[in-house]
């Protein structure tokens, strides 16, 4: 990169302006087409059961419903799953969660298909319900098969500990509040094709599906997204069921339709992070390297396998977390239970390994009577390691982050000034805890790891992008945006970023597993490069240059060895498309190096690693059992920032969001697989007050070779794994409290809990 | 007909008074910058502003529109996002802007009305203030460390100014030219016309009957209580302070008569909800509504208020302590309307305290919550003691027994560790979401102590009660 083109790293949100005054469009906020019909899904009351009757001639005869439509009136296969084939969209004889779609009402007003569904009538002959991993894998109920992550040998290195402890970790499920909840808007073409408005992360997704809903080629179905209003994995393959019962709709009666969950709905119909049940075993030597770790992971899949195994792998990829460990042995099983499908969730399964491991260091310290940290720091990876999936450590900043925080952030001060403060202090306890993270960059599925961007330069020298990329607030609109512009030496306001749409780029991978700004990116630099060339090339002969010259734009002006000529970019424009040069260019970029062998369950699954660590300090009030977070201090790799702002709000808002479900986010289901926080006045994410009172960041930079776009890394779900440590770090000060606490690691670290905990019940 | 002025626009409506006024905004005005997210006054993405008359003024409270009747925007001026917008950002939105406070986008308009609200609330405006004033607001992507940096930056564009005057805040470009006009032009609308008192459905700020049942609530035939100016009173006599049923919890946050009644109760309001829904839910509904956990009812319990239920015209008075009969069962009569809250006020050297703890210490319903009452002598010596607890029961609790046997007791570990005893007998927790029977128990216990903690640290040594 030469000076000219150095991109600008600051550049705030290019949608910023358009949220702060309500003018940005989502799903719902689009004007509806005259004749536009509503749909609400009569769904299944109980979590498991077989349907005696159902009749619904009484919703139907109801004014103002235009039909109700049933699984028999799918032209195609009634079929969402993406990997397994296990979940029909709309229940056939039986039914296997809370919520389960069984029909759909539509009719003219949202209020009239309301008050139908209560005219439906159902019986159901109940089942028995399971709602626990364990009890379901021992009832062989398995979604997918199980997989065993396996490296060195534990049993010989266990025979070497001078340590060994087994223990549990349970951590719980998470739902995504996406503030906008999932919603679709379809609506009919005239050359038979139907277009759909949908709130996803993965428009192809969507596309996919609703084709094989309606038996219609994909080319006959657009999917269009002008932007999410939050996705955190929810809408990754969960967005489809209800564009494709919208589409579904549409199909039948050639109308307009729309369908928008209320939250209640949301809630009850939609997956959400996998609980797991978990059992370690870790063994460490006299001077506490740890030899060998055994993990066994019991997933709760729900009712179907939707996205469980590829979550469950990554849990295996992350059961290591940041350490160095030479003998282990993963297994991890997707258990098939009576709830709602559970789906992606930032971090993808990897948290979830990570609480494991976290639970066991925890464990491990307080049995030999040393803190934690002493065995994390001991163990961090070290450069040439190698993983248990067999990639070797390159790149490694687990140490280089770690220590930086140690010093940066003085963590024997730390130390010290909490221990002053419990000694001074009957009924409050300050605690804190370290967390280090390496999590691995790219879809663990290597087929994935591509995308497209197509770019047109309009005669007036304005260039229109347009890439697989969603944008759900992470913030991909503006980095895209600072590409183009850097690469064309324009203003980012002559770079006009468009819907995500299936017709102009197809076959994407879903905006998800952090990767997106590095795949599009990249699709976008080959576009830009192609396009780039071929002006060069067109200057060249226009200006009568050699080819040791230097071409570069900068300022809408053409730069020939670093000077302005007199050819401005709109100039340049006009002459190359009157010499009819093609001016619009199709991107590509796949992730080399990648591999994987899922029979050895070895390969080179990510084109790099994530690295940081943070120190989390918390204020337990010992009298209520309540906690404040007083700050929480991270050193985080960036590579290079493309964008700090960006990077920083996505680290912020990953770490309290990852605090959320370590704390106070806790999915509750009853005994009959009935969903009890149903709504946001029982499930509770983190408000202002909730936040850590600060949260400082400090940018490492690093200059690694890695596949980041601009070096600048991945960042989206690194960050919610430092809010792990919030578990541990109210761990600490109940211990405070009462060194012989019962810590019986189950998250989310709840006030009940806490309670419970400080008082030895 | 319901008449009011939405941005700057009149509106006459004939739609149904118990339409929620978001559904009215997004659905029928086809304004889309308010966004539905939760229904249930939970997450702040559909706040307005509304403009009331006070004096010779208006100022604007900010609610939850989502569970606002349509009704309760009678006379007012209603203020979404749409009616904040002007050619060029105001200093809030350039202040979310510039600190990257927005990313998916979908709650920002909310945050940015309620940022304003704070401007316009007549209120004296500090940082902690305009933080305050979000905290009814949610966000799922940012961690509100760049919202918190947005407000100290709106604050600090402030250069020191604690008051603005509508005409200050328009010239300074934080609200379009015509709110000048609002008042004048609020003025112009009729008073309606009295209600039938046939109506069905009696509505307060509806912040739980929104919640319950809203499809019921759009059909209802409401009858508004929010603004019936007789439950809308607040006076002090003979020692009593007495308020209407219509007085909301931000009401009485901000009389300064409520204040001088029960001073140092700042806390009491900031764990009660929001700021929106504060705005919204009157004292009445909380108290007709009977739940079990119900905040500000367990604090007037601890208050040992009365009340006073008219049924047209003939009015009784009643002990709160004696209202609540079973699970939502309450003395009441049909026909009859709770009118006026009273309870006498703590004289100087009383101990009046209340706890509540929830899941999410702001914004969320109690695990677990109680007030306290307690007077002593200088021995020590409980002269008087008035204890409440919600959530560990059918009904909220008046603790008859435990404040018998704690009556002319001296305050001890060794009293409290008797009336722990009687306390536990007194109540019936069940396990639910919002905890275990066990839990509820142990907390109750917590609090209990809390309250003596409060007037005395060393009255109690937590640890003995550590189980081994």
């Amino acid at each position: 990169m030469t000076k000219h083109e150095k991109l600008s790293k600051k550049s705030s949100n290019i949608d910023a302006p358009f949220h702060v005054t309500g003018r940005t469009k989502y799903v719902d906020d689009m004007p509806e087409l005259q004749g536009t019909l509503f749909v609400k899904i009569f769904p299944s009351p109980v979590a498991h059961g077989q349907i005696i009757r159902l009749d619904y001639s009484k919703a139907l005869q109801m004014p103002g419903v235009v039909a109700v439509l049933s699984e028999k009136d799918i032209p195609g296969e009634n079929e969402l799953g993406g990997i397994v084939k296990d979940e029909p969209m709309l229940a056939e004889q039986e039914v296997h969660f809370e919520g389960q779609p069984i029909l759909l009402v539509i009719a003219e007003t949202e209020d009239i298909a309301h008050h139908a569904l209560s005219l439906i009538e159902i019986d159901i002959e109940a089942h028995p319900v399971t709602t626990d991993p364990i009890i379901a894998h021992q009832q062989g109920d398995l979604l997918h098969k199980s997989r065993t992550f396996s490296i060195g040998n534990t049993q010989e290195a266990f025979a070497k500990c001078k340590h060994v402890f087994e223990g549990t970790a349970e951590s719980g499920g998470q739902e995504h509040v996406y503030l906008e909840p999932q919603g679709a808007y379809s609506i009919p073409q005239d050359k038979g094709g139907i277009t759909i408005y949908s709130s996803t992360q993965g428009p192809t997704a969507v596309q996919r599906t609703v084709a094989r809903i309606l038996d219609m080629p994909m080319s006959q179905i657009e999917v269009d997204v002008n932007r999410i209003g939050g996705g955190f994995g929810g809408k990754e393959d969960q967005a489809s069921p209800w564009a494709a019962m919208a589409a579904l709709a549409t199909y039948h009666l050639r109308k307009p339709v729309k369908l928008i969950l209320e939250r209640k709905e949301d809630l009850k119909m939609t997956g959400k992070r996998h609980p797991y049940k978990s059992r370690y075993k870790i063994g460490l030597d006299e001077d506490l390297n740890i030899l060998a770790y055994e993990a066994t992971f019991f997933q709760n899949g729900g009712a179907a396998a939707d996205l469980s195994p590829p979550v469950l792998g990554r849990t295996l990829f992350h059961s290591t977390n940041s350490y160095d460990i030479p003998n282990v042995d993963a297994t991890a099983h997707c258990c098939k239970t009576n709830i709602v499908p559970n789906t992606a969730f930032r971090g993808f399964g990897g948290p979830q390994g990570m609480f494991v491991i976290e639970s066991a260091i925890h464990y491990a310290a307080r049995q030999i009577g040393v803190t934690p940290i002493e065995i994390q720091a001991k163990n961090l990876l070290k450069e040439n390691a190698v993983f248990p999936y067999g990639q070797i450590v390159k790149g490694c900043e687990a140490r280089q982050c770690w220590s930086e925080a140690v010093e940066k952030y003085q963590v024997a001060a730390l130390q010290k000034e909490v221990d002053d403060f419990n000694q001074q202090h009957a009924y409050q306890k300050k605690g804190f805890a370290l967390m280090p993270v390496c999590f691995g960059i790219s879809f663990t599925n290597t087929p994935m790891n591509n995308a497209r961007a197509l770019v047109h330069i309009y005669s007036d020298g304005s260039v229109g992008v347009n890439t697989g990329a969603v944008e759900m607030g992470q913030g991909v609109n503006t980095k895209m945006v600072q590409i183009a512009a850097q690469m064309f030496g324009l203003p980012q306001q002559r770079i006009q970023l468009n819907n995500t749409n299936t017709t102009r780029v197809a076959n994407t991978s879903p905006s998800a597993a952090s990767a997106t700004a590095d795949l599009n990116g990249k699709a976008l630099q080959d576009a830009g490069r192609q396009l780039t060339e071929r002006l060069h090339d067109f200057i060249r002969q226009d200006l009568n240059l050699n080819k040791n010259e230097r071409i570069s734009f900068k300022n809408e002006q053409v730069y020939v060895n670093e000077k302005a000529s007199a050819l401005s970019w709109e100039e340049l424009i006009q002459k190359a498309l009157a010499q009819r040069i093609n001016l619009s260019a199709k991107g590509h970029y796949a992730t080399p190096v990648i591999h994987f062998d899922r029979n050895k369950e070895k390969g080179h699954p990510f084109a790099y690693h994530v690295y940081g660590t943070a120190i989390l300090t918390c204020t337990v009030d010992c009298i209520r059992g309540i906690y404040e977070f007083d700050k929480v201090q991270i050193v985080h790799d960036f590579g290079a920032s493309m964008n700090r702002e960006i990077d920083l709000g996505q680290i912020e808002g990953g770490l309290v969001q990852g605090m959320g479900w370590m704390t106070l986010e806790e999915i509750i289901y009853n005994e009959k697989g009935l969903l009890k926080s149903n709504s946001l006045a029982t499930y509770k994410i983190p408000d202002i007050y909730a936040a850590p009172k600060t949260i400082d960041v400090h940018f490492l930079n690093t200059d690694t070779d890695n596949e980041a776009i601009l070096k600048s890394k991945a960042v989206g779900e690194p960050p919610l794994m430092y809010g792990i440590g919030a578990y541990f770090a109210i761990c600490n000060a109940v211990l405070a409290f009462n060194p012989k606490a019962k810590i019986d690691y189950v998250a989310p670290m709840t006030t009940e809990r806490v309670l419970m905990g400080l008082y030895g019940l | 007909m319901t008449e009011f002025i939405l941005n700057n626009t009149h509106i006459k409506t004939s739609e149904p008074a118990g339409m929620a006024l978001l559904d009215f905004i997004r659905k029928k005005r086809h304004l889309t910058g308010m966004k539905l997210v939760c229904k249930e006054g939970e997450c702040g993405a559909c706040t307005v502003l509304v403009g009331n008359e006070q004096g010779d003024k208006i100022v604007y409270q900010s609610m939850t529109s989502c569970i606002m009747p349509l009704a309760n925007a009678q006379g007012k001026h209603i203020v979404t996002i749409e009616g904040l917008n002007m050619d060029k950002l105001t200093p809030v939105q350039e202040a979310m802007v510039a600190t990257n406070g927005t990313q998916c986008g979908f709650c920002t308009p909310g945050f940015v009305v309620s940022l304003t609200g704070a401007l316009l609330s007549g209120q004296s405006i500090s940082e902690s203030y305009i933080l305050e004033n979000i905290d009814g607001n949610i966000c799922r992507c940012t961690g509100y460390k760049s919202i918190e940096r947005a407000a100290k930056s709106i604050y600090e564009s402030l250069n020191g100014s604690t008051k603005m005057s509508i005409a200050d805040l328009v010239q300074q470009g934080y609200i379009p030219a015509y709110f000048e006009d609002i008042l004048s032009r609020l003025n112009k609308i009729p008073q309606p016309a009295t209600i039938a008192e046939s109506a069905n459905m009696r509505v307060g700020g509806g912040t739980d009957l929104y919640v319950q049942k809203p499809y019921k609530m759009y059909a209802a035939d409401v009858l508004p209580l929010y603004d019936n100016p007789a439950l809308k009173t607040i006076e002090i006599i003979d020692n009593q302070c007495i308020f209407g049923a219509s007085m909301t919890m931000g009401d009485l946050y901000r009389s300064e008569l409520f204040n001088q009644a029960l001073p140092h109760s700042e806390y009491v309001f900031k764990l009660l909800s929001s700021t929106q829904i504060r705005n919204m839910a009157t004292i009445g509904g909380n108290l007709i509504n009977a739940s079990p956990i119900g905040d500000f009812t367990i604090w007037l319990l601890s208050l040992d208020s009365e009340i006073v239920l008219n049924n047209k015209g003939s009015r009784r008075t009643l002990q709160l302590k004696y209202f609540y009969l079973d699970y939502k069962k309450m003395d009441l009569q049909p026909g009859e309307i709770l009118e006026q809250i009273r309870f006498d006020i703590p004289p100087a050297n009383a101990h009046v305290h209340f706890e509540k703890v929830s899941q999410r210490k702001y914004l969320d319903i109690a695990g677990v919550n109680s007030g306290s009452w307690i007077e002593l002598a200088a021995d020590n010596t409980i002269t008087t003691i008035h204890l409440s607890a919600g959530g560990v029961g059918p009904i909220p609790m008046y603790l008859h027994k435990t404040c018998g046997y704690l009556q002319g007791k001296v305050m001890n570990e060794a009293t409290l560790e008797a009336a722990i005893e009687v306390l536990n007998d007194e109540v019936s927790p069940i396990s639910d979401a919002r905890g275990s029977a066990q839990y509820k128990r142990l907390l109750l216990r917590q609090l209990f102590l809390a309250h003596f903690l409060q007037i005395d640290p060393e009255i109690f040594q937590l640890q003995k009660l550590i189980k081994m």
